[in-house]
């Protein structure tokens, strides 16, 4: 007797919390041959600004974690992803990718995240440094998160552009919330079933799945947001470029129509982090 | 002697202010003028690739002295054909010249730059005070000796640049078009050239309106220094020009100081630009003293806090945030304090506090004042004489600030203290968070790890601990939230004029 399989029904990882979107509205995704797979969570500006209440919550506990904890945090992200990359692979798959493009792209998440966790005890040392000031004062320049940061991923890698762009923000201590992409969002689901898993505590990375078009301008004008990093087309750059004005917020926008090589060893980098600190320079005298 | 000090301590014992000197008017002080020739010309042209040029309009306005309101010289006014022309200039230096030139030479032009601009010091010192009312001690002792040490430092990084990003190899920008403001005009012109120029960029630059003479005066320099011509260009004008500078389709990097309103509205001006920005924006820093602080050395770092550049100063320590056990104390202290600053003529040698930069400033600081007192702060002023000719302004610190005034919220750029209290170290974390400015924040205790712990919670990109107002062309400078972002000075600041390649 044949079994009927039980499919899972998609939840975003939004609060450290399995939740469908606050107006109940989802969106049809079929697999590579086009039969239906499931229904995605269409996540509202609602959602949004919640998942920003969330990030802020978390974000002052993230940020004290000691940079060697972050570090073997994100390690233990690395060994969840290896561990369930055969189902990373599958959710890859659904969107077309060959099962080598997508052992591929699962891999190379793995390694960018284990770059990062190196990273996160070293940054400081390269990024910051003592000012030798022309006067008696013991003067050094650290750096230190911004707070949230938004971010929106392509459509190309689902898995591996997400991480590349979500990882170097919290390897210093920011929190993150992370719109997937529209057409692929499923690697995002699962990606946010291995956080859960994970030691990240909860509402650090806060992912979201639905449309640009409804979300982007609340990622554009939400002020608790310190800074936004995206892959966006002209339209979408200049009105998160508009939006990010109302609060001078810091933004990393790259081109849509400029392929990114997600894979490159230039697609990694101490600069990717360093795009998402503050530098503090702290001045005292030097005396009796 | 001792009996004084036997007063004193026991006034200390009973939680009261020491007694106080008065000399009343006993002894005036002499005028101490100073007296060197600023070298001034009726009538400044603008200078572009590398020559004085009229603008195309012929059009100039003038330049006030803040301090007599006479008229010092006349001003080319830059209209947009003028900003093309500097635009194309420096395109063409870049691309053929200075670009290519390698960073050992280029460190040469910024050395001499520094050299010639010590020559000339105490002429640009009396030049700067005249044109934008500073007292001369600080344009002698801070402004141009501050101004020439960011040449010197940025021009020994134009052959390490290799040092600047480690791990990768740094590129010019191109074209970089920089605005600055009006309060320290000299010292923000250096701030901006120097790191673009060590990395191989030119630039447009608008000094601002009501202080441009000391930037055309280093043009002067840059000319005898024989700097390539287009390499640096000098528009200038009021908001038009600015806005002209800003919106060219010229300039890879944009980099701009002075308000937030203004900065935002940059932003928006630039936004689906492929523009890289800089932003040094406005501030409200508070300066926070706790009951252990060494208070005269806090009481003399909240005068100079709030007080240096008549409160110009966007990272000025405009809202002091005082430990209640000591508060009493504290602002016993600080009125006698503003009892003996002087105010008046800014090239008097003595003034420690002068003329403020424009009419339209001084409205502007008179209508905040009022708000403060209109909510219900309480007002005290130095009781001083000011000069009937001239924009003066009292020394002015508000009591019983509360963090919903106007005074306690908006940048008033002006030698105005808004005072509030607080009970513990957490209230005042968030009494001096709770804005949206993120520029500087000063601490004053005797505990170390009470400094480490707030210099770390407090939201601001410089932190002062038991000191204020202090500047080093290493020590990057810049801010957090709405008062900007980039850091300018230090490694870091360099790394904001380059691309990674």
């Amino acid at each position: 007797m044949s079994r009927l399989p039980i499919t899972k029904t998609p939840k975003v990882y939004v609060g450290g919390a399995f939740i469908r979107s606050e107006s109940s509205r989802v969106f049809p995704l079929a697999d590579a041959a086009g039969n239906f797979f499931a229904n995605i969570p269409q996540c509202t500006r609602k959602d949004l600004r919640n998942a920003v209440e969330a990030a802020a919550k978390a974000g002052p506990g993230w940020a004290k974690r000691t940079a060697y904890n972050r570090g073997q945090i994100l390690y233990r992200l690395g060994e969840m992803l290896e561990a369930r990359a055969s189902e990373l692979g599958d959710a890859l798959r659904l969107g077309g990718a060959s099962k080598a493009a997508a052992a591929k792209e699962v891999t190379a998440s793995v390694d960018r995240l284990i770059y990062y966790a190196g990273w996160a005890d070293k940054y400081e040392q390269v990024l910051g440094n003592v000012n030798p000031v022309a006067a008696p004062y013991f003067n050094f320049t650290v750096t230190e998160p911004m707070g949230i940061v938004g971010v929106i991923a392509p459509d190309e890698a689902p898995l591996l552009a997400l991480l590349s762009l979500v990882v170097p923000a919290i390897t210093s201590g920011n929190t993150v919330v992370a719109l997937a992409s529209s057409a692929q969002p499923y690697p995002a689901i699962v990606l946010g079933e291995l956080l859960a898993t994970s030691d990240l505590p909860g509402s650090v990375v806060n992912l979201l799945t639905g449309f640009r078009k409804e979300l982007v301008p609340t990622f554009a004008t939400h002020t608790h947001l310190r800074a936004i990093s995206a892959v966006a087309n002209a339209d979408e750059r200049k009105a998160l470029a508009l939006g990010a004005a109302d609060s001078v917020k810091r933004t990393r926008l790259l081109k849509a129509e400029v392929r990114t090589d997600w894979f490159a060893d230039a697609a990694q980098s101490l600069y990717a982090i360093r795009d998402y600190v503050e530098f503090k320079t702290i001045w005292h005298p030097i005396g009796a | 002697m001792s009996s004084l000090k036997t007063l004193a301590k026991s006034a200390a014992r009973n939680g009261r202010p020491a007694p106080e000197l008065i000399f009343g008017d006993l002894w005036e002080y002499d005028p101490a003028p100073e007296t060197a020739d600023p070298k001034l010309k009726a009538r400044y042209d603008l200078f572009i690739n590398g020559q004085f040029v009229a603008p195309k309009l012929g059009k100039y306005f003038d330049s006030i002295n803040p301090a007599t309101e006479q008229k010092l010289a006349e001003i080319a006014l830059a209209g947009p054909a003028d900003v093309d022309a500097a635009y194309v200039a420096a395109q063409r230096a870049q691309e053929n010249v200075w670009g290519p030139m390698s960073g050992r030479e280029r460190a040469k032009y910024l050395f001499r730059i520094a050299r010639l601009l010590q020559d000339r010091a105490r002429e640009f010192a009396v030049a700067e005070t005249m044109d934008g009312g500073k007292p001369i001690k600080e344009s002698r002792d801070f402004d141009i000796p501050m101004a020439a040490a960011h040449f010197f430092y940025h021009a020994g990084w134009a052959d390490k640049l290799e040092y600047v990003a480690p791990g990768r190899r740094v590129a010019p920008l191109g074209v970089v078009g920089q605005v600055i403001p009006w309060n320290f005009p000299l010292l923000m012109c250096a701030w901006k050239l120097a790191p673009a120029l060590a990395m191989g960029n030119c630039v447009v630059l608008k000094p601002a309106e009501t202080t441009s003479i000391t930037a055309l005066k280093l043009a002067e320099i840059i000319a005898d220094a024989g700097l390539p011509p287009g390499v640096v260009n000098f528009v200038t004008g009021a908001g038009e020009t600015g806005a002209a500078v800003m919106n060219h389709p010229i300039p890879a990097k944009i980099a701009f100081t002075g308000s937030t309103e203004v900065g935002k509205s940059i932003m928006r001006s630039v936004a689906g630009t492929d523009k890289k920005m800089t932003m040094e924006l406005g501030g409200k820093a508070a300066n926070i003293i706790f009951d252990d602080a060494p208070l005269d050395q806090a009481v003399e770092g909240i005068i100079n806090g709030i007080f240096f550049n008549q409160g110009h100063v966007c990272c000025a320590g405009s809202r002091l945030l005082v430990h209640e056990p000591v508060a009493a104390r504290v602002i016993a202290k600080l009125k006698q304090r503003l009892k003996v600053l002087r105010v008046g003529d800014p090239l008097d040698k003595n003034t420690d506090v002068g003329a403020i930069n424009s009419k339209e400033q001084l409205a502007k600081i008179t209508a905040l004042v009022a708000s403060g007192v209109k909510e219900g702060a309480e007002m005290y002023q130095a009781p001083c004489k000011l000069p009937a000719k001239g924009w003066y302004f009292r020394p002015t610190i508000f009591s019983s600030v509360t963090m919903s005034h106007r005074i306690a919220r908006e940048e008033i750029f002006g030698p105005v203290l808004s005072i509030l209290t607080f009970r513990t170290l957490d209230e005042a974390v968030e009494k001096a968070n709770n804005t949206a400015y993120g520029l500087s924040a000063g601490v004053w205790t005797d505990k170390g790890s009470r400094i480490l712990k707030m210099s770390t919670e407090l939201k601001a990109g410089v932190v002062w601990a038991n000191t204020y107002n202090k500047f080093d062309p290493t020590s990057p400078f810049g801010g957090y939230k709405e008062s900007g972002f980039g850091r300018e000075g230090g490694r870091q600041g360099l790394l904001d004029y380059c691309k990674l390649v």
